[in-house]
């Protein structure tokens, strides 16, 4: 069962009730839900987790929604893969890559998603929405689709045509903007209220933030009950960043795992780099800037969570990183080469990310990694489609050898 | 100067359930002391006790983050229209 006390401002404290509300209506500040975490660790154990089902939904105990068959659609307990090639191009002992690449919709997303969707069938509403880079807008569509909800996706229109598609196969209602994932942001905030539906990272936002938390979680359980020394994970709005250290922490305070000395890595992409511009000039305060990237996932210019991301890095004694934007591709097709993984220009800039963290000796050969990749590069093939260069010959024996003969020869 | 200026659902209760009022002002901060002249309170919800904007409050003219153009020093001119938006999450 839900262990929810309340929803509370994270800036001036004010508590509210549990429903669809997302911003405190004193001072503007974020809600986030407040869990008693000493009932919590009395029903939960490592044991009661690892017999729980193969999805986030084993970690119910930590969670604001109770688990609902209607909107699960096998969300979360994605692969921790033990590194060799990429860990040994690195120069790293000990590197662990979270694939959240093969969820469903093919994101992260789909977590946040899961529980939001859950809480919105428990407050009663029949129609998601959101305001979306892309894979948000998948997985609502999917998880409307698997639970016979409505659903409203608001998207820029200059995404990729993978990501368009990835949403529209699901038949939701697309509303496709002229204007940048900040346009459909604040368009989407402006309408929020004035119709009756779930907008995943409005108003019911404070318990979709929380679906992130399992990718903490699961990193922890898969270490075999432990938390890294290093994690880097990429940053649009920062939501997730900050969920993933909760995670651990809310792990560490429970008594499932022992200390977390995790330090936090937030990597953005040049062409939208907020967060990590501030963190690099010693400010707690965020410039919003006209995002102009080619990692479109993380284009968000006025990151609403970037100040509590910057508290994590602070926190934990992490850092933040940026990719240029001419090494995001370099960074998906390293990892691709390396360990099988096609993943988006957001797992680019983590690769990258985790590469200058390296070399600048923020992350020691013998200290233990874990870097998230959240998206699937089989939406963003734009952003790679110069490795497409196939030997091409007649059908015939000659021909391959001849062609093989010519390879060897380069 | 006659601008509208768009209240978001938290800020409602003050304005009496308008989500839309006309204010007068030469600039943004003299709109701000004119909403809280008649809707006492609003002030000290758009700003903080220095007089700037909240971290969590976005205002907007014309559809442009007046962080973008001059802060709270920015002109307003007949027929503008200003949006007050909280900050909300997306993306990673």
């Amino acid at each position: 069962m839900s262990h929810v006390l309340s929803l509370r401002c994270k800036e001036c404290s004010r508590e509210y009730p549990v429903e669809a509300l997302n911003v405190c209506d004193f001072c503007f500040g974020p809600l986030e839900v407040v869990y008693d975490l000493q009932a919590i660790a009395k029903s939960t154990s490592r044991e009661k987790i690892a017999s729980g089902p193969n999805s986030l939904w084993r970690y119910a105990d930590f969670l604001p929604a109770e688990y609902n068959p209607a909107i699960d659609i096998n969300a979360g307990f994605t692969p921790l893969i033990r590194s060799r090639g990429l860990a040994e191009r690195l120069g790293l002992d000990e590197l662990w890559i979270k694939n959240d690449s093969v969820n469903p919709s093919y994101s992260f997303k789909d977590r946040v998603v899961a529980v939001a969707a859950a809480k919105a069938l428990e407050l009663g509403f029949d129609t998601i929405a959101c305001a979306s880079t892309g894979n948000l807008a998948c997985a609502v569509a999917a998880v409307a689709a698997r639970s016979g909800m409505k659903s409203y996706v608001f998207i820029p229109s200059n995404l990729e045509a993978g990501k368009i598609l990835g949403a529209a196969i699901y038949n939701p209602t697309m509303v496709a903007i002229d204007g940048s994932y900040d346009d459909v942001n604040r368009l989407c905030s402006e309408i929020a209220d004035s119709y009756p539906w779930a907008f995943v990272n409005i108003n019911v936002r404070p318990f979709y933030a929380d679906g992130s938390k399992t990718l903490g979680y699961e990193v922890a359980e898969q270490l075999g009950w432990r938390a890294p020394d290093h994690a880097v994970a990429p940053s649009a709005s920062g939501a997730m960043f900050t969920k993933i250290y909760q995670g651990l922490k809310e792990f560490e305070a429970t008594g499932l795992i022992s200390h977390v000395h995790t330090k936090m890595h937030s990597a953005q992409a040049r062409g939208c780099s907020p967060i990590a511009s501030a963190y690099e000039e010693g400010r707690f305060v965020i410039r919003p800037v006209k995002p102009s990237s080619l990692a479109t996932s993380l284009a968000i210019g006025n990151p609403a969570d970037g100040y509590y991301a910057l508290k994590v890095i602070e926190a934990s004694g992490g850092s933040a990183v940026i990719a240029e934007e001419n090494e995001i591709a370099d960074g998906v097709k390293l990892l691709a080469e390396t360990e099988g993984i096609f993943t988006e220009g957001a797992g680019g800039v983590a690769i990258t990310g985790l590469k200058h963290l390296v070399e600048t000796g923020k992350i020691k050969r013998d200290e233990s990694v874990v870097v998230y990749i959240t998206g699937n590069g089989l939406k963003t093939t734009e952003l790679v489609a110069d490795v497409v260069n196939p030997v091409l010959i007649e059908p015939n024996v000659e021909a391959f050898e001849a062609a093989m003969a010519a390879r060897a020869a380069k | 100067m006659s601008v509208t200026v768009r209240i978001p659902g938290p800020l409602r209760k003050i304005t009496e359930g308008a989500d839309k009022v006309q204010m007068e002002g030469e600039d943004l901060s003299q709109l701000i002391s004119a909403l809280e002249a008649q809707f006492p309170g609003m002030q000290e919800r758009l700003l903080d006790d220095n007089g700037e904007l909240r971290y969590f409050v976005n205002l907007y003219l014309n559809n442009e983050d007046i962080r973008f153009l001059d802060g709270l020093k920015t002109a307003v001119k007949s027929g503008d229209e200003i949006s007050i938006v909280p900050a909300v999450a997306g993306g990673c």
